[in-house]
């Protein structure tokens, strides 16, 4: 066979492969459009449940996640950032630092299971806090730590060295050096990881599982230690427990987590592509 | 600036932790206690959030927390002491009991309606008529196809539900076991662990193969409840609110709330709710069987 | 106003003190589990949890043997890596070197798009749309079987597989490809003579990623492989992963009890097994990165 032709097969081939991914997702994001747009209303995003469950709203468990998700990153952004300023900026180049860095790459593979597990025990009830926003958002934080270090770590180490050994020669002190020349210019990578992680967390049920969700709160919650509902969650709830749900609810809901987390990865990635754009170098 | 901003986050965190105090968090205790969390068994869980909601209508101050999970999770929260009410469509058990004690917790029963368990197949199925032996060895996995029992020659899928669900408990120790104590049989492995009785109904709905057992509030036209005998040669008695009220329907099951404590006046206004007409009518109206005629 | 030698230091020292908190609280659920699992060892043969056929947890005497759900887990892993390891390296391949650049960016922000939903939304489109197809067109008794898990798992690890790879066959050194055109090779006969041979640490990192992603997903599983316990046959059998007995089991155990225990043993099993795959995948990468 002669290769030109050999070639035009193979290069078909790969485009249908390729093809084999697209287009079930775009499958995906119609369905849910299509069969959920028609429970979207005023109503549905701003009022609680009804008729258990099956009609009314799904605002608790939208104020539920915001109130989970902000917690949680709260908490693990300015750790994760100070440990990977550390790791990156600070710590000598030793066996112990190399075992500390390839551990937290290595943790970010961990199921997500496993740390609600972890979440439970330590959280709920070593440390009593019950099934409550703080506990489901520190065990997301503890969660999500080992990514925003190693995106951290990332964001700084694109700096160039370059900008640091020009700060340092001219007398600039180490901590001066990254507060006015590396961070500024990894923020936007910093940035980046720290909206695809929300994205990312706001999705997560099996780590709130037993932390911090319920299978119905009648009003917002009033502090952080109180039990909350959320979309994940009452995605699954609605969709494996309750009899006679009217479908479009149901997709409905699984529209508005798509949107929410849809919209956060948009932003993240315009953002990347935007400052890529803008880079000094 | 950026000193500004870590600042800010120094203080946010000395915030979280003054918040994790303990004199915040009694206050929050203090503030809950307006507040019922209760947790259990999925069977009951809609007409217990019905009770909720219609509850606490009348005193929007009232804050009641409903998890489901299944009976057992709800006795573990109830021994853990992270629950006020666990409900439940199975009796504590000895063992339950012991635990509680151990962490000085003396649940408190009460019986608030009753539950017929109803073996559910798809209309497809021809099969309407077993006997509590036939039902046995299917969900034992020893009958094995459809043609077996007269039905169509396709494999049988066995849905059952999670170990932690007091339907599961019910049918395994009075049908699978035959109420005997000492009988150790179980569900066959391949019986599919489901995670809701709502999602053994889904399957059924959408599989002509699936047989699976749900309370008889998860009745709709979209099922066939088979009718059971007790032995061969007894009439085949179909699962409804009269054959369970007058115990003519062989598989059926008290449905209980058990409070952490004797205590608590919320707690026990709201149980009275449920005993009273007004709950025992919503008890009705999710198809589940009240405890006396009203 | 402070000096600016003592604000120095005492921001870092707020850094050195987050740096080993955060290190530090990592390190924790590792001695966690390891705690609430080792104890669980102490009481139950380490012998018969791996290799016994029985997960009974709540019967008296409860049996815990977890082969059947490492089985389970297993059967679906595999499917998914049969499914998205070719899908996923012949759509990076399109993507890094045949596709005309706007079809590209399009491309990569369908793949992320991809990456970006939530997986009990999967678990639910899958329940509601594959599996009754599922058990229609290839006339299995239910369509909640192993090889539904393995066709969504595979969708979640396509984007994991394709980017790294990806990474993978863009850092292939442009005199490679060069040189073989120059040669009077085809462009695919470059691409899978000399870059695909060049990118296969890479690629490999790419596939153990995916595969420890699919290993650890949760919601997804729950929702449409069936769950039960019992050693599958074929891939069209209903199984039940080490995943989703913990998430569909914790809340019903008691603090301190053998079942609570025994889940930590699970636990702590997908937690070696995930972090060996990350440290293998790490190594390729970092063969690469050189």
């Amino acid at each position: 066979m002669n290769p030109k032709t050999a070639q035009k097969i193979a290069f078909s081939l790969l485009f249908i492969v390729t093809l084999l991914i697209i287009v079930p997702v775009l499958l995906i994001v119609f369905i849910i459009v299509k069969e959920g747009a028609s429970a979207i209303s005023w109503e549905f995003l701003f009022t609680a449940p009804k008729d258990g469950m099956r009609a009314g709203g799904i605002f608790p468990a939208i104020v539920g996640t915001l109130s989970i998700v902000l917690c949680a990153i709260a908490v693990t952004l300015p750790m994760g950032v100070m440990a990977a300023i550390y790791l990156n900026e600070y710590a000598k180049d030793n066996l112990l630092t190399r075992i500390i860095k390839l551990s937290i790459v290595n943790l970010a593979g961990v199921p997500s299971v496993v740390y609600g597990l972890f979440g439970l025990a330590v959280f709920v009830m070593f440390l009593k806090m019950g099934v409550s926003i703080i506990a489901g958002a520190l065990t997301l934080s503890i969660m999500e730590l080992p990514v925003i270090i190693t995106t951290s770590r990332n964001a700084l180490n694109s700096v160039p060295q370059s900008f640091r050994e020009a700060s340092l020669s001219l007398g600039v002190s180490k901590w001066q050096t990254i507060r006015h020349v590396v961070l500024p210019n990894a923020l936007p990578g910093i940035m980046t990881g720290a909206i695809l992680s929300i994205a990312r967390i706001s999705g997560e049920t099996a780590p709130i599982l037993f932390t911090a969700a319920a299978f119905y709160v009648p009003h917002l919650p009033r502090s952080v230690f109180d039990q909350v509902m959320a979309l994940p969650y009452h995605l699954y709830i609605i969709s494996t427990q309750i009899p006679n749900m009217p479908a479009n609810i149901t997709y409905g809901t699984a529209l508005v987590l798509l949107v929410l987390v849809l919209a956060m990865s948009l932003a993240a990635i315009s953002m990347r592509i935007y400052f890529r754009k803008k880079k000094k170098w | 600036m950026k000193i500004k901003i870590i600042n800010i986050i120094a203080v946010c965190l000395c915030l979280l932790a003054l918040g994790c105090s303990k004199e915040s968090r009694d206050r929050a205790a203090l503030a809950k206690s307006k507040s019922i969390q209760i947790k259990g068994s999925d069977t009951i869980v809609n007409l217990v959030q019905k009770w909720a909601e219609d509850f606490s209508a009348k005193d929007t101050s009232i804050n009641i927390g409903i998890t489901g999970g299944g009976s057992g999770t709800g006795f573990a929260a109830l021994i853990n002491g992270t629950c006020d009410i666990a409900m439940s469509s199975r009796s504590i058990e000895e063992a339950e009991i012991k635990q509680a004690g151990e962490n000085k917790i003396f649940p408190v029963e009460y019986k608030v309606g009753l539950d017929g368990l109803m073996v559910i197949v798809n209309p497809k199925n021809p099969v309407g008529e077993l006997t509590l032996a036939q039902v046995r060895d299917i969900f034992m996995g020893t009958t094995k196809n459809w043609k077996e029992l007269g039905g169509p020659d396709k494999k049988i899928v066995m849905l059952s539900r999670e170990s932690n669900s007091g339907t599961h408990m019910f049918f395994k120790e009075h049908v699978i076991r035959k109420g005997d104590k000492k009988n150790k049989d179980e569900f066959s492995p391949r019986a599919l662990l489901m995670s809701s009785s709502q999602a053994i109904v889904n399957e059924v709905v959408g599989n002509p193969n699936a047989v699976g057992y749900v309370g008889i509030g998860y009745m709709s036209a979209a099922l066939k409840a088979v009718a059971i005998a007790k032995k061969k040669g007894d009439k085949f008695i179909s699962p409804d609110i009269d054959s369970v009220l007058s115990d003519k329907y062989p598989i059926s099951r008290p449905l209980f709330l058990y409070a952490s404590s004797k205590n608590n006046k919320l707690v026990n206004d709201f149980i009275e709710y449920s005993l009273s007409d007004e709950g025992q009518k919503t008890v009705r109206k999710l198809d589940f069987v009240p405890l006396r005629k009203l | 106003m402070l000096s600016r030698n003592f604000t120095d230091s005492l921001i870092e020292k707020l850094i050195f003190a987050c740096g080993f908190a955060a290190i530090i609280l990592v390190s924790l659920i590792f001695f966690f589990l390891l705690r609430e699992g080792l104890g669980f060892f102490a009481q139950y043969n380490i012998k018969e949890f791996i290799s016994g056929h029985f997960w009974y947890p709540t019967s008296k005497p409860a049996g815990f043997g977890i082969l059947p759900l490492i089985m389970g887990s297993l059967f679906v892993t595999l499917g998914a890596a049969v499914i998205a390891v070719p899908v996923g390296v012949m759509a990076a391949f399109y993507i890094s070197e045949v596709a005309p650049v706007a079809v590209r960016d399009i491309l990569k922000s369908g793949i992320e798009l991809l990456a970006a939903i939530p997986s009990v939304v999967i678990g639910f489109i899958g329940m509601v749309t594959l599996v009754p197809l599922v058990r229609v067109i290839f006339d299995i008794p239910t369509g909640l079987s192993a090889f539904s898990g393995a066709l969504m798992l595979a969708f979640m690890a396509m984007p994991t597989i394709v980017s790294i790879s990806e990474d993978a066959i863009r850092s292939v050194p442009g005199t490679y490809k060069e040189g073989a055109l120059a040669l009077g090779a085809t462009k695919w006969q470059t691409m899978y003579r000399i870059i695909l041979p060049a990118a296969a640490p890479g690629i490999l990192a790419a596939v153990m990623l995916g595969i420890g992603r699919v290993i650890g997903e949760t919601m997804a599983v729950m929702m449409i492989t069936g769950n039960a316990a019992a050693i599958p046959d074929t891939i069209f059998d209903p199984v039940r992963t080490m995943t989703a007995t913990i998430a569909a089991e914790m809340g019903e155990t008691v603090k301190g009890s053998m079942h609570y225990k025994g889940l930590f043993a699970i636990g702590l099993v997908l937690f070696v097994i995930t972090f060996i795959i990350n440290f293998i995948a790490d190594s390729f990468l970092n063969r690469v990165k050189k």
